[in-house]
């Protein structure tokens, strides 16, 4: 047995009162959880400790918290490691989950939030008529590829520390973007282009995602959310063209034919052609509400309107139009999914081990022996 | 120390800076810089986005080039470029088949892509962890007394911790207060160091975009910040130059200088201010801070 000390972050909304940070010593083995302290805690000190918790086994996905400021599950975080990665070295600092409201203490309305926007995704299947008289036959290699997406528990780790969440609170968000792939990424969908359209032309959907990488440290089972928002993007874009109206796919484009034109990357075209070109009615009120950023740049000589204008395409990078041109054109884009096929153990792999996956995935190393877990 | 160098685009873009602070402060660093001419844009995690072998073929090009030069280290000056480039280079070693597919790509121009051949760092690991703080702090020539810098990583160099090696023996994601320590520097603990500066949504939500900016230069502000640093000349774009268009969305003053990470090493190596191109910067340095006095003090 040993002592650790656990700071919780304690507020009730209805009290009126401010909230408060509340010490406890605790005595438990170090390979004990963060939530089961939690609990002797409550037994032994203060029942009032608003702390929700069911399976205590990382499955049931209710006890998300902030533990010395990172986002994860209290029953899923060992004492010892909690203590080493704290602060000051010995205090456990637990708070509730970000961007969603405290109901009391540790407690988070995750319906206000997390679930609300599970339902704007239209979290179940949609049949494919017609309906077959027996079941729906499913290539393996379909479900394998889904499989990373049903890892999720519904914790709302991810949610809780969203940073584009975190100032536009209408983003769908990791959990129920990576939740929307579930279905995409199903064969027996029918409504996959219209769930890529839905998505896409919202605003807050997926090319509100910043690419800040934090859903996938924050999840505790290996889902990387961000992952699936940009295979959502890659469906929508390259295998449905939609042409959504916040230049999500244009901006793309206009980035992966800049470099494939230019070699390095050519700021000054890059911005209009993201809204469509210079000229373009999109990019015309954009670049006039930049004016003064422009200007500012051009007198501080940031560069100069030759700069900005002319960009000399330089010979060596003439071989590169090659590499886009093979990769682009072939009949299905290769992905290699970590998650699935996990990792090489010698610099050769077994000969009769396939593990370059298509976009669709393939079979390999199953998820729980994927070192990500 | 010889180095392949791989500068990025928007160093010798919108930010050329950094490009040129960064030649100015190699030799007092001992680097040698083997320039990377021929490399191109490692993507910014937006061609990887639209077709990952197409960014991995591309990130293992310019591996192979830097493997071409003869030197095992490869040093990059932007966080996006770091976290872009491991991440191709963690499917490249992680699978041997893929690797080949890969290097099947780049076979008409004589290029292989040899695992473990090109180790890549940015230049705030390399200082970190191949030059040591003590030696950093043995060529300061003009402490940076009196500063009170906060640091801005940029996602991409600390997210995510596995991909990126950040552990407690390698505590990557916290190299640059440490330095700024070593400059002499007061280190400004504030909430928005390690978040999302916004820009690669500037395109897509710009209100969104200069709001994350904006919100982590007010923290900075309040936090009592004299300026910024970082490793990121992304980052630099939204927090510096689009400060006046953030300003506008955070609704308040911001006025905060947000440096290149080797304009701050060439002013503790005693740099003149206009040398390391900070004439150049939308919130000029000189407005808040006074280089020639008290601030940067001399010894």
């Amino acid at each position: 047995m040993a002592e650790f000390t656990l700071k919780l972050r304690r507020y009730d909304p209805e009290s009126g009162q401010p909230p408060y940070w509340d010490e406890h010593t605790i005595d438990l083995e170090p390979h004990r959880s963060v939530l089961e302290g939690i609990l002797q805690a409550k037994a032994r000190f203060d029942g009032s400790i608003g702390i929700r918790c069911s399976c205590r086994a990382a499955i049931c996905g209710s006890c998300g918290v902030r533990i010395n400021g990172q986002p994860g599950l209290a029953c899923h975080t060992h004492l010892d490691k909690a203590r080493a990665s704290s602060q000051d070295g010995t205090t456990i600092v637990v708070e509730p989950m970000g961007n969603m409201p405290i109901i009391k203490d540790l407690i988070v309305d995750m319906d206000a939030v997390h679930w609300k926007k599970v339902q704007r995704i239209t979290p179940w299947l949609i049949n494919k008529e017609p309906i077959p008289e027996r079941e729906y036959i499913v290539p393996h290699e379909n479900m394998v590829d889904v499989t990373q997406t049903m890892a999720c528990i519904q914790c709302g780790a991810c949610v809780s520390d969203c940073l584009s969440m975190e100032v536009d609170p209408l983003f769908v968000g990791p959990a129920a973007l990576a939740k929307a792939y579930r279905f995409v990424g199903d064969p027996r969908d029918a409504q996959q282009e219209a769930r890529l359209r839905d998505l896409s032309e919202d605003p807050h959907g997926i090319y509100d995602c910043t690419h800040c990488f934090k859903c996938i440290d924050a999840c505790p089972k290996g889902v990387a959310p961000m992952n699936q928002i940009m295979r959502l993007r890659r469906r929508a874009g390259s295998d449905f063209g939609i042409e959504d109206r916040n230049n999500g796919h244009r901006h793309e484009k206009a980035f992966v034919t800049n470099i494939r034109k230019n070699g390095l990357l050519h700021e000054a075209d890059l911005l209009p052609d993201s809204y469509g070109g210079k000229l373009h009615p999109r990019a015309v009120p954009e670049l006039l509400d930049s004016l003064p950023v422009i200007t500012t740049a051009l007198l501080r000589g940031k560069f100069t309107p030759a700069k900005a204008l002319r960009h000399p395409h330089r010979k060596e990078f003439k071989n590169l139009r090659g590499y886009f041109d093979k990769v682009e054109g072939r009949d299905q884009r290769l992905e290699l999914n970590l998650y699935i096929t996990g990792y090489d153990e010698d610099a050769e792999p077994p000969a009769d081990d396939t593990q370059a996956a298509p976009e669709q995935g393939e079979p390999g190393r199953a998820p729980e022996e994927s070192p990500s877990r | 120390m010889k180095v392949a160098y791989w500068p990025g685009c928007v160093s010798r873009g919108f930010t050329p800076e950094l490009h040129g602070s960064m030649a100015k402060i190699a030799p007092l660093l001992d680097i040698e810089l083997v320039e990377l001419d021929r490399a191109s844009c490692c993507g910014a995690g937006v061609i990887a986005e639209h077709n990952q072998e197409l960014a991995d073929t591309l990130n293992a090009r310019t591996f192979a080039l830097a493997q071409q030069t003869g030197n095992a280290m490869m040093m990059n000056i932007c966080s996006t470029c770091q976290g872009s480039q491991t991440e191709c280079q963690e499917r490249l070693d992680a699978n041997a088949e893929y690797r080949a597919i890969v290097n099947e790509n780049l076979r008409d121009e004589g290029l292989t892509y040899e695992k473990g051949g090109t180790l890549n760092k940015n230049l705030l690991w390399l200082i970190v962890e191949d030059i040591g703080l003590d030696e950093i702090r043995s060529r300061v020539k003009r402490p940076l007394t009196d500063l009170k810098v906060g640091p801005f990583y940029g996602c991409y160099i600390v997210r995510p911790m596995d991909r990126l090696g950040i552990d407690a023996d390698r505590p990557r994601d916290a190299y640059l207060g440490m330095l700024i320590d070593a400059l002499g520097g007061t280190v400004i603990d504030y909430a928005g160091s390690h978040k999302c500066c916004g820009f690669p949504i500037i395109t897509m939500n710009k209100e969104a975009s200069l709001k994350q900016a904006g919100r982590h230069l007010g923290d900075a502000v309040d936090a009592d910040a004299d300026c910024l640093v970082t490793p990121c000349p992304l980052c630099h774009l939204n927090l510096d130059l689009q400060q006046p268009l953030a300003e506008r969305l955070a609704g308040r003053d911001l006025g905060m200088p947000v440096l290149h990470l080797p304009q701050l090493l060439g002013l503790a190596f005693g740099l003149e201010p206009k040398e390391l191109g900070l004439n150049r910067h939308v919130v000029k340095p000189t407005s808040v801070i006074d280089w020639s006095e008290s601030v940067v003090a001399s010894v």
